[in-house]
């Protein structure tokens, strides 16, 4: 698996690590209570298809990544720098 | 049709033709006391201990696939009990005490084979805590043996000792644990099933589940609706897309683990070891091939294959443990899916919905635990109440946060296990 840091272009899977979903991108308020937070901490929609997730160009230029890509057949779709993707939502 | 040694002689007297199905084929009817989605390991043995345990026997287990299509015949077949956390301890204790009993109990050679297994050290520190594993192990009733790096030597004698970075210190021995006939478990348990009236419905993917006043009253398949008030689910990988039928959202997320298996060979590793400091373990089935794993890829994936990075790290672990695995050729590699909790240990507990039952978050260990579970999540089927041995795997945990069950200490996070 391949995946495009959107600074140093198409690097091999090793040079990441894994995060794991992109909620990390839409962090509840502190006070948003129990549920709010169980969900995004550990309640997830684990879809056998087109998912969102989080890596770190870590071995690269240390930038975060939204990668969305397929989880049947480990097609990537889309990368984009998270800091961009979280400017996009406010 | 009972097993035994003077009917195989009989059959093999007489052409072999008197060996019938192990398990009916039947249509689904239009309504069941319980239902059980997926036909692994755990679906099975619930349904088989509903039917034995709890007397009900009008039940079906309903299966996408075929029988044996799942992870129950895609693992390496580690059967073990050297937990360390009251909650798992107890649990994988009864499970292997129902393993030592069920080649009898289901008339059915599953070959479990208890040659031990070795967990390896390879500092002071690691020595500690294996140590203090081997009393939990110990004080849980169970069986654990330290052995010195000459202890290890005597039974592992063609390990590299003297490796740089790992050398060998000594290792943890269970004498108690081993493998088991991965298929034939599936197989034993369906027909233990079926025997005892138990339909198993292949073929038969499970699409919807019906709910009125939050209570279950059944299900929609591709072979029709099913009416039932209790289901069970035991879909492993497959956990958060059916309790999204529900509307639930599980605390899993779904990860590829692989394996590899060699050519046959004679005779040459009679344990199963376990190198936990290069996420490597191995074993030899009695076909001959050497059977080995490594980690989880680390990203959510529903491909039932992997990538190439595990595949060398699992190669190069294996090249350091014991050089010789070298010459052996890699016959096949395969992949499963895995059903990741944050803290890493399963969840057998009611849902907030009534009758619907969960049973999910095996992660990579819930081959050991198939005759345990479906004993405790039977009980709890037919009970509503939990099993003494199995009060840990809450869902709400993690909610909680009240009796995590972090085995590895890295702490109760996805990507952490
Ligand atoms: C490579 C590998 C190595 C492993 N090694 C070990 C080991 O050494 N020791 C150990 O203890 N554990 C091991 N495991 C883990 C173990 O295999 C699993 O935890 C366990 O098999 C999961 O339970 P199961 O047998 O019920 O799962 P499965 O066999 O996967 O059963 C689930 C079933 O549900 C069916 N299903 C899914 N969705 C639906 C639906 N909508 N309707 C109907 N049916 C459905 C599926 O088709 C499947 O047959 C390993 C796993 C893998 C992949
Ligand atoms: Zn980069």
């Amino acid at each position: 698996m391949r995946l495009k840091c959107p600074v140093c272009g198409e690097r091999d899977r090793r040079e990441f690590y894994y995060v794991g979903d992109a909620v990390a991108l839409a962090r509840p308020d502190p006070d948003a209570g129990e549920a709010a937070w169980d969900d995004y901490v550990h309640n997830r929609d684990n879809p056998a298809g087109v998912t969102r997730d989080l890596w770190q160009h870590e071995a690269g230029c240390a930038a975060w990544i939204v990668v969305t890509r397929n989880t049947v057949s480990h097609e990537i779709l889309e990368t984009a720098l998270a800091a961009d993707v979280k400017r996009a939502m406010s | 049709m009972r097993f035994s040694a003077l009917r195989i002689l009989k059959e093999g007297l007489t052409g072999n033709k008197g060996w019938g199905a192990h398990w009916r084929d039947p249509e689904p009817k239009a309504e069941y006391d319980a239902i059980i989605i997926g036909g692994g390991g755990h679906g099975l043995s619930t349904a088989y201990y509903l039917a034995k345990n709890h007397g009900l026997t009008n039940i079906a287990v309903l299966e996408k696939g075929y029988i044996g299509g799942g992870n129950v015949g895609r693992n390496t077949t580690i059967v073990r009990a050297n937990y360390f956390l009251n909650g798992n301890s107890e649990f994988y204790s009864h499970s292997l005490k129902l393993w030592e009993g069920l080649e009898e109990d289901l008339n059915y050679n599953v070959m479990h084979s208890q040659r031990g297994l070795i967990n390896l050290f390879h500092s002071d520190g690691q020595r500690d805590a294996f140590v203090r594993r081997g009393n939990a192990m110990v004080n849980q009733g169970d069986d654990a043996v330290l052995l010195d790096r000459e202890g290890v030597r005597k039974h592992l004698p063609y390990l590299d000792f003297d490796n740089v970075r790992f050398p060998i210190y000594g290792g943890l021995l269970h004498p108690r644990g081993g493998t088991a006939r991965h298929d034939a478990v599936a197989w034993g348990f369906a027909r233990g099933a079926d025997m005892r009236g138990v339909d198993i419905i292949q073929n038969c993917e499970v699409t919807g589940i019906d709910i009125e006043n939050g209570a279950v009253t059944g299900v929609q398949t591709t072979r029709g609706a099913i009416k039932t008030k209790k289901i069970g689910m035991t879909v492993a990988g497959r956990s958060g897309q059916v309790a999204a039928m529900a509307g639930m959202r599980l605390p899993i997320e779904s990860h590829v683990l692989q394996a590899f298996v060699t050519e046959g060979l004679k005779p040459v590793i009679d344990h199963v070891i376990s190198f936990g400091m290069g996420h490597f373990y191995i074993s030899q089935s009695d076909k001959g091939g050497l059977v080995f794993g490594g980690d989880l890829d680390f990203y959510a994936s529903y491909a039932s294959r992997g990538n190439l990075p595990m595949k060398e790290h699992v190669m190069e672990a294996g090249m350091t443990l014991m050089p010789m695995i070298g010459e052996a050729k890699v016959l096949r590699s395969w992949g499963g899916i895995m059903d990741m909790t944050p803290d890493g240990s399963p969840i057998i507990d009611k849902s907030h919905i009534d009758g619907l039952y969960v049973n999910a978050g095996w992660c990579y260990g819930g081959f050991k635990a198939v005759p345990g579970s479906g004993s405790v999540f039977s009980h709890l089927i037919a009970t509503d109440q939990h099993h003494s041995e199995a009060t840990g795997f809450r869902l709400d945990r993690f909610r909680t946060g009240v009796g995590l069950m972090d085995e590895e200490g890295t702490g109760s996070q996805h990507n952490l296990h």
